[in-house]
């Protein structure tokens, strides 16, 4: 954003004077109010008006629109705080009193036009909301909420980072509980903790004492790190008792890991499940698209082959062909979808970039129609899809492995053998093959690279391990529908790889987290939560291009210059000397 | 040396498969045409009226693959957000059009009802241009350095911000497009069979595709464009102003998809927030037909798509025996661009693309 350039910093105490200044406050305001007019007409103020975060406090709708005047109060505040707190928190007022101002004008005029003919969200719900129940009288509160917040929020970025960073903290992990309080409390209400469950949290949002110690704990414990910083501490330690620190910390990681879906009752054994079987189809993905850069927008091509090879191979119900047992038909799965990736690699291996992405998606979209088809119903299903497929594990459904429990070990399991697979492969010979092709094609055909081969390995086993996953996913529904076939999961799995960053094995792991985990638990929220995800999907490319976990050589290339330019001067020395003292 | 011929083995196999492939599709195209037409379940006028509805649907792929064409050609990133740019132009005419039709504009006067829909497209491209330069603004200037995926990722976004934005304020309920009762009234063109919007739509295409052609290849600034294109850096040097030159490229794409959008409205009657994604898509491939970065392919690329979509399932599938052929129509569309991408990734007319350009 230039706003963020202008005026040039070094330009800031010089031209306190300049009226420029002031416009710049109105642009961020009229702006900001731009934004807190779009968060009320989408629908987020009104339909989650009555939805609360902290019980008979403070309800989403109205947080909503609080993040927004703070998030304007802060953008204003921004460069003004380098010269004084009180411009910044003046700054901050005005920025929010204005974009305030732009809510009381739609208050006036929705009062005077149907604004509901076109918007569905511009209803007597939202007025009321935003002027207090007072009609025009209450025009005004808007205006005040909004200096309130922005100065609250300008007047937060002026105090010591000691003190901001605990409380910036503490309150978003209010919002952050308030939002999953109800989540939370449903799989504690069966064990002996129901009481303080009941105590902390509402069925939905926090109860006033919960968000009192939610907000105490976070600040103490965000206090307690910053002050104690042990990560740095571990790191200063050498590495035969760094060892022992570390050890048991990845241990408790495991043990939280295997026993998260039993302890947090059947919901979130659901969700990780999806989670672990999208991590399963990103790592697939990362060879064809992280290792060999080739980017597949129709992965769900080899997902649709797996999943459909064992729902024909094992089902009980009509179209069933094999009444197999699923692991006898997984095998089957994973090498026909590998046969249809040699078959789809072969025609396509010339056609490079956005083209591949667009010849890929195209292969995607073949198959989802012709699984829909009235040409493969005989065979498929079509829309009736296939039923009575038998779980992985047949057990009774009292077991502590029915469910999704037990989807959620199978696929944990596969996803660390291929992530073993892949880490393994990374280093080898075709993996440096990958890696050359990604980056330059060209030099890595001239350097001796069988481009044919390569890429169609990369694509064999992507193929193979999306249908791995399909595989496992039908043993997770029980069934599969033409309509379980979609351009949405192509695209999914490729964010996950790119927004974790490519070619990195934990930043599948994040990216699945962020990506699919975070959406399932938001069910809840289900009309915003692709418009969040799109949101999500824009910031994160925005601001780390490389991903959020990059690998280390990715990070390096994107970075290489703003490192040297951040390092101080003495530092700089002192590292060409240390290269010089280390050098033989 | 044995790896060696391993390696020729492959190429040598690798060729036989492109072959077969190609001969496959080919007699696939030319028997089952010859069956359908031998069987001769459908008579010359079947025909005709499957002419005239691809015209309509291509006029509409070509007006938006010319966003598609000119952003590729500029900034080599695929506008995923393009469809919703579209999406957004319909429902701008949209609001428009009852507006208008409120005011009683739409009625039998077909000069007053022309002039409505004039008025409803230009509010369309409004809308759509505001939102093309804010998401150029927002998700596509940061990245313009960064590797090419990462665009294309936040385009995705983007494109789905756009959706479900939309999704919030006007619902998921299916908006219909009010149209004057002359539109559509069967035209008097012999042989096709057309309404007066398909007409309308064909005829409003051509005219902005022509000018806009001429816009591109006349004017001083259509120069500046395609100097930008053909490369950043000796255009900045020339004194091109890079970042207008990507910017206008944005608005004029932006302008075209919102006309369409209301065109597509008009013709199609049926609005919703997720109408973008499909007519998206589809003229990318048009786009791709037609030769990317092409203005005039585009425009080929379009209606080309647009008859064999509406032609190729009815033809080449029915004589097979295959059932419920329409249900296919997207699936020949995008064998096709597979096919194109395959065995003349230039397009019909066009530069080739599939090597990257330095």
């Amino acid at each position: 954003m230039s706003a963020a350039t202008f005026p040039p910093p070094d330009m800031i105490g010089a031209a306190a004077a300049d009226p420029w200044r002031l416009l710049r406050l109105v642009k961020i305001g009229v702006a900001g109010g731009a934004i807190a007019i779009y968060v009320c007409l989408v629908g987020i103020v009104p339909v989650f008006a009555v939805r609360p975060l902290i019980i008979g406090v403070l309800e989403l709708g109205q947080a909503a629109l609080l993040i927004a005047f703070a998030a304007i109060g802060y953008v204003a505040a921004r460069d003004r705080v380098k010269v004084s707190r009180f411009r910044a928190v003046s700054g901050g007022a005005i920025a929010g009193a204005i974009a305030g101002a732009m809510l009381t004008g739609l208050i006036a005029f929705g009062a005077v036009l149907d604004l509901r003919a076109m918007f569905l969200n511009a209803s007597p719900v939202l007025y009321d909301l935003l002027n207090n129940g007072l009609v025009l009288k209450g025009a005004y509160v808007p205006i005040v909420v909004g200096a309130i917040t922005g100065g609250i929020a300008a007047a937060i970025l002026g105090l010591s980072s000691r003190v901001r960073v605990p409380l910036v903290v503490g309150l978003s992990l209010l919002v952050f509980f308030g939002l999953f309080a109800g989540l939370l409390r449903t799989p504690m209400l069966v064990t002996p903790l129901a009481g303080l469950a009941r105590f902390l949290f509402g069925s939905e949002g926090l109860t006033v004492a919960g968000g009192t110690i939610v907000f105490i704990l976070t600040v103490a414990t965000t206090v307690i790190v910053r002050t104690t910083k042990p990560r740095r501490r571990v790191a200063a330690l050498p590495p035969a008792q760094r060892r022992l620190v570390v050890g048991p910390l990845m241990l408790l990681v495991l043990a939280m890991v295997l026993l998260f879906p039993l302890a947090l009752g059947p919901f979130f054994a659901q969700v990780i499940a999806i989670v672990a079987l999208f991590v399963l189809l990103g790592l697939g993905l990362n060879i064809t698209l992280g290792l060999a850069g080739l980017l597949d927008l129709g992965f769900v091509a080899f997902y649709a082959v797996g999943a459909y090879t064992v729902a024909l191979l094992t089902s009980t119900a009509e179209y069933g062909i094999a009444g197999w047992s699923f692991w006898q038909a997984v095998p089957f799965g994973v090498v026909f979808a590998m046969l249809v990736a040699l078959f789809l690699g072969l025609p396509i291996l010339r056609i490079r970039g956005d083209y591949l992405a667009i010849a890929t998606l195209g292969f995607g979209e073949i198959i989802r129609i012709l699984a829909g088809s009235d040409l493969l119903k005989p065979w498929l299903g079509g829309p009736r899809g296939i039923l009575n497929i038998p779980k992985p594990l047949d057990v009774p459904p009292t077991d502590w492995l029915a469910g999704p429990v037990q989807i959620y070990y199978i696929a944990l399991a596969c996803a660390a053998v291929v992530g073993f697979v892949a880490w393994r492969l990374r280093g080898s010979r075709l993996g440096r093959s990958w890696l050359a092709i990604r980056e330059d094609e060209d030099v890595a055909e001239g350097m001796g690279v069988n481009l044919v081969q390569t890429k169609l390995l990369a694509y064999m086993l992507g193929g193979a391990f999306a249908g791995l996953a399909g595989a496992i996913s039908v043993g997770l529904v029980g069934s599969i529908f033409a309509s379980s076939i979609q351009l949405q999961l192509s695209i999914n799995v490729a964010a996950i790889v790119i927004v974790g960053g490519m070619g990195s094995i934990p930043g599948v792991v994040l990216g699945a987290l962020v990506l699919i985990g975070l959406p399932e638990l938001f069910r809840e929220f289900s009309d915003y939560r692709l418009l969040f995800y799109g949101l999500a999907l824009m910031t994160i490319m925005i601001l780390r291009p490389e991903g959020l976990l990059p690998s280390r050589v990715s990070r390096r290339e994107l970075h290489t210059s703003d490192e040297i330019l951040a390092l101080p001067d003495d530092q700089l020395i002192t590292d060409a000397e240390r290269r010089e003292a280390t050098a033989p | 040396m044995h790896v060696r011929r391993l390696d020729r083995l492959t190429d040598v196999a690798i060729d036989v498969f492109m072959l077969a492939f190609k001969a496959a599709v080919i007699a696939l195209v030319v028997v089952g045409s010859f069956l359908t037409l031998i069987g001769g379940t459908y008579t010359g006028a079947d025909w005709l009226e499957l002419v005239g509805a691809g015209l309509t649907q291509g006029s509409i792929y070509a007006m938006i693959a010319l966003g598609y064409t000119m952003v590729y050609g500029i900034l080599r990133m695929i506008n995923f957000a393009h469809g919703e740019i579209f999406m957004a132009g319909s429902f701008g005419g949209y609001f428009a059009i009852v507006a208008l039709a409120g005011a009683g504009m739409l009625s039998d006067n077909v000069i007053v009802s022309l002039i409505a829909i004039l008025i409803a497209i230009l509010v369309a491209m409004a809308v759509s241009v505001t939102l093309a330069v804010g998401v150029e603004r927002i998700a596509y200037r940061p990245l313009r350095n960064a590797p090419t995926l990462v665009p294309l990722i936040s385009a995705i976004g983007a494109s789905l911000f756009l959706q479900y934005s939309f999704r919030g304020f006007f619902g998921s309920g299916i908006y219909a497009y009010p149209t004057p009762a002359f539109l559509q009234q069967e035209s008097p063109i012999p042989f096709l069979s057309m309404r007066w919007v398909d007409v309308l739509v064909v005829i409003a295409s051509l005219a902005m595709m022509t000018v806009l052609y001429l816009f591109v290849m006349r004017s001083k600034t259509g120069t500046a464009i395609r100097a930008v294109s053909e490369d950043k850096g000796t255009a900045a040097l020339m004194g091109i102003d890079a970042n207008r030159a990507i910017v206008l490229t944005f608005v004029i794409g932006a302008a075209m998809a919102g006309a369409a959008g209301v065109l597509y409205g008009l013709a199609f009657i049926q609005v919703t927030f997720a109408m973008g994604i499909f007519p998206g898509i589809k003229a990318f491939t048009a786009a791709v037909l037609g030769g990317i970065g092409n203005v005039p392919g585009a425009l080929l690329g379009g209606l080309f798509l647009g008859l064999v979509e509406a032609i190729g399932p009815t033809l080449f599938l029915t004589g097979f025996g295959v059932p419920a052929t329409n249900q296919l129509k997207d699936a020949v569309a995008f064998t096709m661009l597979v096919l194109i991408l395959v065995f003349r990734p230039s397009g019909l007319l066009g530069e080739r693309v599939t090597r990257k350009r330095a």
